[in-house]
């Protein structure tokens, strides 16, 4: 890799960091998996001046039950997440979807913080902890602030943290009794970012839909929740025709993209059949 | 002297590589891994445009930049670089055009180097290319081999955009055609591959006092050689090439590239070592493609699906250049066409053209498994056309395992082959009759996943090749082999030879190979190669030679060693030559009186008691020119689940039953196996070179350009049927043979699962929107608007 000039600094601990960012300002950038930032910084497309290696910090690792919530470490690794009893435990669908990430390799060294903080719509996590309704936890020297992630992934590659605030953690509300879970990853080969990924979310209760939640992976420029399905499916019988009806509206409002794997039509089309596949999956139905 | 037993036979044994440790952990000589002192580090501007004429480069700027020791432009070289050379003018008026390592005054793709920095490391080289102005006026691209030969479409060069045209035909093709109850005509395309090896392409040069060595990723150590001698002047002895430790190729580096000739000529002008590396993005941009071609075939056969004759009209996309074999690997394809198949006539036709696109090559299976995938496609097709089952029908024309040798159609005489054999257990393993139930049951219900089933019962030419054949059809070099023995004083010994490994694992299966004729340990036994200093003559590694022609000059070379040991043998056992009998490593003749091979090297080094006229050496060259190809065979049966809904295809059993003759090293064996298996998975399933309309190159990483991995295919089963080939040892080559088959199995399998919608053909590669596109034309309803079913 020959990427562009830049200084690297490695703090110990948060407040250091914030204080990097902000000495930093719009042109330090914080790495610490490296998995999404590498790629950029090798091919040129990134060219910060300094990075703020945040790999050091231990406090922003581990998983914290927070009564109501998980508190979740931005360094916490794929790899944790996917085996944290309290995450099996209280909102499995991130241990699920974490676990469709890449490879070995790549799982064991990118981080859910990271993934978030990139904003890719085509990562993994961010529909997920979108459909979670979590919160992101950002931290600068100007203090501490918690965004929902339905306001937190603004565009393309680009998230509501402001350039001297580091990401610190994921609140992740539990998820009570009677709920199902799915993470569709569509993808051409293991290593491959989605083509397009759904992660449905369903209560259940006598028999029929309390509750569906649906985030759109790669369906347009930032994370989507899938409405009008969830709409459509709140109610119904917990059926596979039901809920596969309920799914025909998975793709309405969307503007996916277009590239080698796919135009917007296909994804569409995909985002209905898949969303059907995850709502029947998380119903158990 | 005691008579022991005989030592258990090597040939056959799964023996773990010798090569493994040091490959797998990298702690060897990878040629980035080299540093010389003083070494500086180039960094290459490539054009930004498809087509343009280069109007000024100025690089003063890249000299200022600190750091930085020189840069150059094409100019700078116009003296002395002279034009990468083509080794296979396939027709006497085939057109050539000169193709200078850097352009200097158009470039013609993506990619053409246009300048380069030499700097102290290679973080100052790459951001010094920023400070390299070049003016470049746009030329119209010609990206489309099928309009490119138009009067109206832009010239790629002067000469036009026809390369040549090459012909062959033999029996009466038209009689065959005319009056045929069925004629099938098919227009295939094989989509332009990257060549995806570990190791990225890597050159360190060096020149002192008139001594260039240069250490590169290559395949061909000693082909290089030579040719950087014919296109730089450079003496011939005044050139050493190194192919240290090489890690994969393909084909690709098989290839005498701009950055080797132009390495070499930067360290002539400083006096100082130089290195370059190509990233991922660049190699794809800038290593040679592969395959694209556009096929039309017809095929002629009687009802009961007797076939009459072939015909095949290829398009071939030469890139913008000539390189080293370019116009030779459809010709490696023409004779392949009538495959395993009788007929009564076949013609082909080929027609070579330029586009400004990255110049293809040679790419594992080279030409053979374009030709393999148009037939095996085109018979799965008449098979269905005639509703017989795809093996009945292939079984019906097929030649028979008594009829061997056998000359085929397009004129080549297979030495022997039994597709039978390979066919039946290929049937027994995959339970062919109960996953054709299974297909008709789910066929019957409209499941929403569909099963095929993918037949190719292929066979291919390798061993690459005899030179006298080779002359014939205008190739520049021959295809022999070499190879020596070093007995050395303590009983241990040194094997030379010419085929230059990069992981095949020639240390292991040459040392088995040398253990069986000379009698000694395996572990005692040194490989060298790769040197053109240490293993002077060789002809080097592609075609799947190296067994079929390296292994036959080892066996020769063995072969003096043991006549010239029994001689000496023969004097000191004190009995007549032809009274001593050699095995097992030991020279006996009776009566208990025997000397071992390690005894008389010793004997042989000391030299003091060796009979008049004998040389005081054990050791031996020997050169081998085969007087024919090898010809592996063998039948592959793929069963893929298709999900209508998405387009994903799942291969879901994989059966390979190859027939490769006897086997040396079994593990070594099924590693070319799976690996070219899961090359040729990747042309059918994942790979594609996409060129933009403007000519860039859009897949320019391992993102956008999908290579599948272990996780991505399934778990093959595998077998082999050992018809031995007509050589010394029996043996047949094995490294291309798992793409050139596993292709067309896969994408009849797709096919055969999506016929019943009424889809003919799917473009490779059969990607889940191209399969799902194929499925809504044919179904001509919208078949993705209803959503998914549970």
């Amino acid at each position: 890799m020959i990427p562009a000039k830049f200084d690297y600094v490695k703090p110990g601990s948060v407040a250091e960091a914030a204080q990097a960012l902000a000495d930093g300002g719009e042109d330090a950038k914080v790495i610490a998996g490296g998995q999404s930032l590498l790629p950029l910084l090798r091919l040129r497309l990134s060219f910060p001046d300094v990075l703020v290696d945040v790999g050091g910090i231990d406090e922003l690792r581990g998983v914290t039950d927070a009564g109501d919530s998980l508190l979740i470490g931005a360094r916490t690794t794929h790899y944790q997440v996917v085996h944290d009893p309290l995450i099996a435990e209280h909102c499995g669908l991130l241990a699920a979807a974490a676990a469709t990430v890449a490879d070995p390799a790549v799982r064991h060294r990118g981080t859910l913080g990271g993934s978030l903080a990139h904003g890719d719509p085509a990562g993994d996590l961010p529909a997920v902890v979108l459909a979670l309704d979590g919160t992101m936890v950002a931290r600068s020297a100007r203090g501490e602030r918690e965004i929902p992630a339905a306001e937190f992934f603004v565009d393309y590659l680009t998230t509501a943290l402001a350039a001297d605030e580091i990401l610190t953690g994921v609140r992740v509300p539990k998820l009570g009794p009677g709920w199902g879970y799915r993470y569709e990853k569509f993808h051409r080969t293991a290593q491959a970012w989605a083509i397009v990924g759904v992660a449905a979310l369903v209560r259940r209760s006598d028999g029929h839909v309390a509750e569906a939640r649906i985030g759109l992976t790669n369906m347009g420029s930032v994370p989507v929740r899938a409405s009008a399905a969830e709409a459509a499916a709140a109610g119904v019988e917990a059926t596979a025709a039901a809920l596969t009806a309920a799914a025909r509206s998975a793709s309405d409002g969307t503007q996916p993209p277009s590239d080698l794997h796919g135009a917007p039509d296909y994804r569409r089309h995909l985002a209905r059949v898949l969303t059907g596949r995850a709502l029947v999956a998380a119903a158990g139905a | 002297m005691t008579v022991t037993a005989e030592p258990a036979a090597e040939l056959g044994r799964p023996r773990r590589r010798k090569e493994d440790a040091r490959l797998v952990t990298g702690q060897t000589s990878w040629t980035d891994n080299l540093s010389l002192p003083g070494m500086l580090h180039l960094a290459f501007l490539r054009s930004p445009y498809a087509h343009a004429r280069i109007t000024s480069v100025d690089v003063s700027a890249a000299r200022q930049v600190p750091g930085v020791v020189a840069a150059f432009s094409g100019a700078d070289f116009a003296a002395e670089q002279g034009s990468l050379p083509c080794a296979w003018p396939v027709t006497p008026d085939i057109v050539i055009p000169d193709h200078p390592p850097m352009a200097t005054e158009e470039v013609r793709y993506v990619g053409e180097a246009v300048a380069v920095v030499v700097a102290r490391d290679r973080y100052t080289a790459a951001d010094a290319l920023a400070a390299i102005d070049v003016n470049y006026e746009p030329l119209e691209p010609v990206l489309d081999m099928r309009t490119a030969l138009d009067e109206s479409s832009p010239k790629v060069h002067e000469a036009g955009n026809k390369s040549f045209e090459w012909t062959f035909a033999n029996g009466d093709v038209d009689a065959a055609f005319s009056g045929a109850p069925v004629v099938i005509e098919r227009n295939y395309r094989q989509q332009r591959l990257i060549p995806s090896a570990m190791e990225p392409r890597s050159v360190l040069a060096s020149s002192v006092g008139g001594d260039v060595t240069l250490w590169s990723a290559t395949q061909i150590p000693h082909v290089l050689r030579v040719m950087l001698a014919l296109v730089t002047g450079i003496p011939e002895q005044s050139i050493r090439v190194i192919a240290p430790d090489v890690g994969g190729g393909f084909g690709s580096k098989l290839q005498v590239t701009a950055e080797e000739v132009l390495a070499i000529l930067i360290a002539r002008k400083l006096g100082r070592p130089v290195k370059w590396t190509e990233s991922r993005s660049e190699g794809n941009m800038t290593v040679h493609h592969g395959r694209d071609q556009w096929q039309r075939i017809r095929i002629a056969a009687d009802s009961d699906g007797r076939v009459r004759g072939l015909s095949v009209d290829l398009l071939a996309d030469m890139g913008a250049y000539l390189m080293l074999v370019t116009p030779g690997v459809p010709l490696l394809g023409a004779f392949m066409y009538p495959a395993i198949y009788k007929m009564d006539a076949y013609s082909f036709r080929c027609t070579g053209v330029f586009t400004t696109k990255m110049p293809t090559d040679a790419y594992r299976g080279a030409g053979r498994p374009e030709a393999t995938f148009a037939i095996e496609r085109i018979m799965d097709e008449l098979a269905a056309e005639l509703g017989m089952d795809p093996l009945e029908l292939r079984e019906r024309n097929w030649i028979k395992h008594e009829e061997f040798p056998f000359t085929s159609i397009a004129g080549l005489t297979y030495d022997s082959g039994n597709y039978e054999a390979a066919t039946a257990r290929a049937k027994e393993l995959f339970d062919y009759d109960g996953l054709r139930a299974e297909q008709a049951e789910r066929n019957a219900r409209g499941d929403s996943v569909r099963l095929g089933i993918g037949v190719s019962t292929f066979t291919e030419m390798c061993g690459l090749a005899p030179s006298r054949v080779l002359g014939s059809l205008a190739y520049g070099a021959g295809g022999w082999e070499h190879a020596s023995i070093r007995m050395l004083p303590t009983g241990k010994v040194e094997v030379v030879t010419g085929s230059s490994a990069h992981g095949q694992g020639h240390e292991t299966a040459w040392s088995q190979i040398v253990a069986d004729q000379l009698g000694v340990p395996f572990e005692d036994i040194r490989v060298l190669h790769g040197d053109t200093q240490i293993s002077p003559k060789g002809m080097d590694t592609y075609g799947s030679r190296s067994l079929t022609v390296g292994g036959m000059a080892l066996v020769g070379a063995c072969d003096k060693v043991i006549a010239k040991a029994k001689v000496i043998a023969s004097a000191m056992l004190e009995a007549p030559p032809e009274s001593v009998r050699f095995a097992g490593g030991k020279f006996s003749v009776g009566g208990g009186k025997e000397i071992s091979i390690q005894e008389i090297a010793l004997a042989t080094f000391a030299a003091h008691n060796l009979p008049d006229g004998v040389e005081p050496s054990l050791d031996s060259d020997a050169t081998y020119d085969p007087d024919n190809f090898s010809y592996p065979h063998g039948t592959h049966l793929c069963a893929a689940e298709v999900d209508t809904e998405t387009g994903m295809v799942k291969i879901r059993t994989y059966v390979a039953v190859d027939d490769v003759g006897k086997v040396v090293n079994p593990l070594i064996v099924d590693g070319q196996v799976h690996g070219g298996i899961a090359q040729g998975i990747g042309q059918a399933l994942y790979e594609e070179a996409v060129y933009d309309e403007a000519g860039n190159l859009l897949t320019t990483t391992l993102a956008d350009y999908l290579i599948p991995s272990a996780a991505d295919v399934p778990s093959y089963v595998t077998d082999r049927t050992e018809t031995p080939a007509a050589n010394a040892l029996g043996v047949k080559g094995v490294g291309e043979a798992g793409t050139i088959a596993s292709t067309p199995a896969v994408v009849n399998a797709v096919v055969d699962a999506l016929r019943p919608l009424g889809v003919r053909d799917v473009p490779m590669p059969c990607t889940p929107e191209r399969v799902w596109r194929a499925i809504e034309s044919a179904s001509g309803a919208a078949a993705g608007s209803n959503g998914g079913a549970a």
